[in-house]
């Protein structure tokens, strides 16, 4: 058995109760766990698995699922030389635990996570905006959220300062549907209409 | 303050005692407009005196939305927007993106463009190892390093010139391979480029190893510990600076690292000088990997001959109505990748660098997320400076390697 699916095996004889599904795929494994238990997964992964450095945690949104997001950790063991991801799914409103206690490099990852999607972190000590502008508002990386954004900003020379103002387009951005092949390739065709 | 920046409102003086001095802390901005400051960085300082007590790095004023822009575009389209990452050693990034879609689509990759893209990732090593020991150097205070250091990171971009088209901003690399065939004469240069550069790693070394200014400002400074870097996730040099023997390429090998002979240099103390140490050896081993390389690499195509991912070449199309199709097809519409999810992630100069691709089966990619290294570095700041005195902030800065392309993305 490769190393893999004895730790896959592991992993759902100890923490069966929290792992609601574990796939291998390209010569990962992916475990999804219950939003309540992700601590405790974690934990566990890093005192026990050994996956002691934390890689990243980020956002994938999903309008059409009943809970739109997914929060993606990936860790890393050194020692076993493995890496797993372990997903947790929630939504705008519930927050998933902090990963801010087991490793500090969580805090600008999760940071960004929350700028980006508007997921929230319980028990993150400073959860605020990281990489979009002071004052920003909305979360960019939302499906919904237009890819030209909603403000632009330019340097007013009557005023003597930068200021912010609705976007304005010459041209809508343009998003071809390569999908269907002969039809609604280009803005304005009729005959797709038909 | 709206922007983060703390205001005192307490009086200070007004629980003196007679004899007692009001003191308080003061918060100072670094940056976003200093030259040490690596870019657009902005850090807000809470020093006590000349001691640092907090550190709070803003960051984001590069931020141009990669990640959403890369949803919009093709897999193919996407591929520039690596190169702007990490603008120090961009194919570095385009590797990464690369062995994503090469995993999830099952793409072989021609031998001789595996050596291809090693030969240029090294390169990119170099450059960025370059300019990041001698611009640290210039932020304690020597500027000959950066004069000299500049000179071959021109040679070396002359190369990603003769190889891309382009002296920065290379698009060389393609899912299934490289671009273009490299010419032989640009072979043997690259070949012949080595040896010399030894020869100003030594001179680099003479001026800066045994440095008596060098070393005050270096030895001791921004010690990293085991802990620290489980905490902060950090990668690369941060971690071999510290004693610990972690290399993507010699632990989770991709392309032909596994065949190539190469040493992985390791600090002892995990300070700045350490690191420094480390940036200095990889450099030679990189060279010695790029003439390897050229030795070992044989001849043969350099792009997967799989016509529904990869161009064909120009040729064919002037006779094939396939291949015109295919060419056609692949630029407008571009491939398709299967459904699934992978994590690739290449040693970058600066550290684990990763992509995180989530596909949906379409042309376009339906979620990438970029792991750069220098962000989980510049998270730290906080923690690697409290307690260092106000001048060392800028030679921590500089030993963590930051680049905002990468962090900000």
């Amino acid at each position: 058995m490769s190393a893999l699916a004895e730790l896959q095996e592991r992993l759902t004889s100890a923490l069966g109760a929290s792992i609601l599904s574990a796939t291998q795929a390209t010569g990962e494994l992916t475990v999804v766990v219950r939003r309540d238990d992700s601590l405790a997964v974690l934990q566990h992964l890093r005192d026990i698995e050994s996956f002691s450095t934390f890689i990243d945690v980020c956002g994938a949104d999903y309008p059409e699922r009943a809970e739109r997001f997914e929060v993606v950790y990936h860790l890393l063991s050194m020692s076993k030389n493995a890496r797993i991801r372990v997903k947790v799914t929630t939504d705008e409103d519930t927050p998933v635990a902090s990963a801010f206690g087991l490793w500090p490099a969580a805090d600008w990852f999760e940071r960004e996570a929350f700028d980006m999607y508007g997921i929230l972190f319980s028990g993150h000590p400073d959860l605020r905006r990281i990489l979009t502008d002071y004052g920003f508002h909305g979360h960019p990386l939302r499906k919904d959220f237009p890819l030209t954004g909603y403000t632009e900003v330019r340097y007013d020379e009557a005023q003597k300062r930068v200021i912010y103002e609705p976007v304005k387009l010459v041209q809508e951005y343009r998003n071809f549907d390569f999908l269907s092949p002969w039809e609604g390739m280009l803005p304005g065709d009729e005959k797709a209409a038909e | 303050m709206a922007d983060g920046t703390q205001t005192l409102e307490t009086n200070p003086s007004a629980d003196l005692l007679p004899g007692e001095t009001a003191m308080r802390n003061f918060n100072i901005n670094f940056g976003p407009q200093h030259p040490a400051a690596h870019g657009v960085l902005r850090l807000v300082l809470e020093l006590d005196g000349e001691i640092v007590e907090r550190v709070d790095p803003h960051i984001g004023l590069l931020h141009r939305g990669t990640e959403k822009l890369i949803e919009y575009k093709t897999y193919l389209q996407a591929m520039p927007y690596f190169d702007r990452l990490d603008y120090v050693a961009p194919m570095n990034q385009e590797h990464a993106w690369c062995l994503a879609i090469e995993r999830l689509a099952g793409i072989e990759v021609p031998r001789r463009a595996q050596f291809i893209r090693v030969i240029f990732s090294e390169i990119g090593r170099i450059l960025s190892h370059i300019l990041n020991v001698t611009t640290q150097a210039m932020d304690v205070g020597a500027l000959t390093p950066p004069l000299w250091g500049f000179e071959e990171r021109e040679k070396l971009m002359g190369f990603y010139e003769r190889a891309s088209g382009s002296r920065m901003h290379a698009a060389y690399f393609r899912p299934g391979g490289v671009h273009q065939d490299l010419p032989d004469a640009l072979v043997r240069d690259i070949y012949e480029w080595c040896d010399p550069f030894l020869k100003l790693c030594g001179d680099i070394e003479t001026l800066l190893t045994d440095n008596r200014i060098f070393k005050q400002r270096n030895v001791d400074i921004g010690v990293v510990d085991q802990k620290t870097i489980l905490d902060w996730g950090f990668s690369g040099v941060m971690v071999r600076g510290s004693g610990i023997a972690w290399d993507l390429r010699r632990s989770q090998p991709y392309e032909v690292y596994s065949e190539l002979k190469f040493k992985v240099p390791v600090g002892k103390n995990g300070d700045c000088y350490d690191r420094y140490l480390c940036r200095m050896d990889e450099m030679r081993e990189s060279a010695s990997i790029i003439k390897q390389c050229i030795e070992m690499m044989p001849k043969g195509p350099v792009l997967a001959e799989n016509s529904k991912v990869t161009p064909p070449r120009r040729a064919d199309m002037k006779g094939s109505m396939e291949a015109l199709i295919h060419h056609f097809k692949l630029y407008t519409e571009g491939f398709h990748v299967p459904a699934g999810e992978v994590y690739a992630a290449v040693e970058a100069p600066k550290g684990e660098f990763g992509v995180y691709l989530v596909a949906d089966g379409t042309n376009k990619p339906y979620r990438a997320k970029i792991r750069a290294p220098g962000f989980a570095h510049l998270a730290a700041m906080s923690h690697l400076n409290k307690g260092h005195m106000l001048a060392d902030v800028s030679a921590i800065l500089g030993s963590l390697d930051i680049v905002f392309g990468e962090v900000d993305r």
